[in-house]
């Protein structure tokens, strides 16, 4: 009989095998990056799954890992945003083949 | 208990993950991954890790969400891959990753007995301190050097996210956030929800020593405040090169180092707290921290300035 901390770890192994796919079929750097961070919430739920396991003096669950998730979970969303300004940025001149070669031109911009 | 639950859970983030990878469109693959970020928070609290799920549909499913969206926008939305891969360059790919899976697995279904745990030392350190959430210990007495580090990496990927301004436009305003057609649903929430939802952010901050909840949480929470006025267009975003903002930013990590270097003199060391005080302390780092969380997420979303300063 499995039970539901397992059902949970087999989940996070799926969500970690299809953002790995994605990660490295996907021509697109903009679709990568969501690859990569369906790739990270799958380790951040093996980490909850360890916490699971590891409730002990009293606590529903181990705070170590879950402590460590919250951290990773902001870090990140740093690190995305770091990824899409890039991105964008690159896009913006030129430099990129593989997105759409010029956006449209931002209503905000100086002219 | 019935597994019934978590079995539709588990398949319904499976189907959600492998429609945010197929997706043709790159707007539906956010979409999707906004979906899975918010049953992936349903997991967490399945998991008993109710801190980890609020953090999860804040940041994870919410802000990481607005942000792919914006860069959606921002780069069209035509998808044309003009790249076809072959298919046996699909099929590696798939053993790769079912190599993985497997591998994973085996770790997932033949763990190692007895599970090893650190709650035991958390919890000793729970009855030190005087607070009764122990992810709040963990992250800001335990472990606080990580939390510490944590900070710095927010700020050095603000600057990151900064330093990509375009020369002439350098200490302007980022982007405005506002949606292409304004709508009045969308101004008129921006008008009523910040009230409640400063409120909620501040609650969680302050609940956090105690139950769920903590500085990452409420100051999600806060921005996401900020981000909603900014996208009905109430107000714009400030310009990078304001003093204020900038002093708001480090304000946090600042306030954390001096308490940490302030436990030389009057604790054990770098980041110990003597009991007594250790209460205040923590909150006072706390809400220092939430309020530039809640900047920098604010910022971060908003991107490099794109217009020049006035």
């Amino acid at each position: 009989m499995i039970g539901s901390t397992t059902l949970y770890g087999l989940c996070a192994t799926g969500l970690v095998a299809i953002g790995l796919y994605g990660l490295v079929l996907h021509p697109s750097p903009l679709r990568k990056v969501i690859a990569f961070n369906l790739l990270g919430s799958g380790t951040f739920i093996l980490f909850g799954v360890a916490a699971q396991r590891g409730a002990a003096a009293g606590l529903l669950a181990d705070p170590v890992p879950q402590a460590m998730v919250i951290t990773g979970i902001v870090v990140a969303f740093a690190a995305t945003a770091v990824a899409v300004a890039l991105l964008l940025r690159l896009v913006e001149s030129g430099g990129s083949t593989l997105e759409p070669s010029a956006p449209d031109p931002q209503d905000d911009r100086p002219s | 208990m019935s597994l019934l639950p978590d079995f539709a859970l588990m398949l319904l983030i499976l189907i959600a993950a492998v429609w945010t990878v197929s997706a043709r469109d790159r707007r539906d693959s956010v979409i999707g991954f906004i979906v899975v970020g918010l049953l992936l928070s349903l997991a967490w609290i399945r998991l008993n890790s109710v801190d980890v799920a609020l953090t999860e549909a804040a940041v994870g499913g919410g802000a990481t969400g607005l942000l792919l969206l914006r860069a959606c926008a921002r780069l069209g939305p035509n998808e044309t891959e003009g790249v076809s891969l072959k298919v046996s360059l699909r099929i590696l790919t798939g053993v790769l990753c079912t190599v993985v899976a497997v591998a994973l697995a085996t770790i997932v279904l033949y763990p190692i007995e007895p599970a090893p745990t650190l709650a035991p030392t958390a919890a000793a350190h729970m009855g030190e301190i005087g607070l009764g959430n122990p992810v709040t210990v963990v992250l800001l007495a335990y472990r606080a050097i990580d939390t510490l580090l944590e900070k710095v990496v927010l700020v050095l990927a603000l600057i990151g996210v900064w330093a990509l301004t375009p020369d002439p436009l350098w200490g302007g305003a980022p982007g405005s956030l506002r949606a292409q057609h304004s709508s009045g649903p969308l101004t008129f929430l921006a008008q009523v929800l910040p009230p409640v939802g400063i409120v909620i952010g501040v609650y969680l901050i302050w609940n956090g020593a105690d139950r769920p909840g903590g500085t990452f949480q409420g100051g999600t929470v806060l921005a996401a405040m900020w981000l909603l006025v900014m996208m009905a267009d109430l107000r714009e975003p400030p310009e990078i090169r304001l003093h204020t903002l900038r002093r708001l930013v480090v304000l946090g990590p600042v306030v954390f180092l001096v308490a940490g270097f302030a436990g030389f003199w009057i604790a054990n060391g770098f980041l110990s707290y003597p009991p007594d005080l250790a209460k205040p302390i923590i909150v006072l780092v706390e809400a220092a921290l939430a309020l530039s969380i809640a900047v920098i997420l604010g910022m971060l979303v908003a991107g490099p300035a794109a217009r020049a300063p006035r």
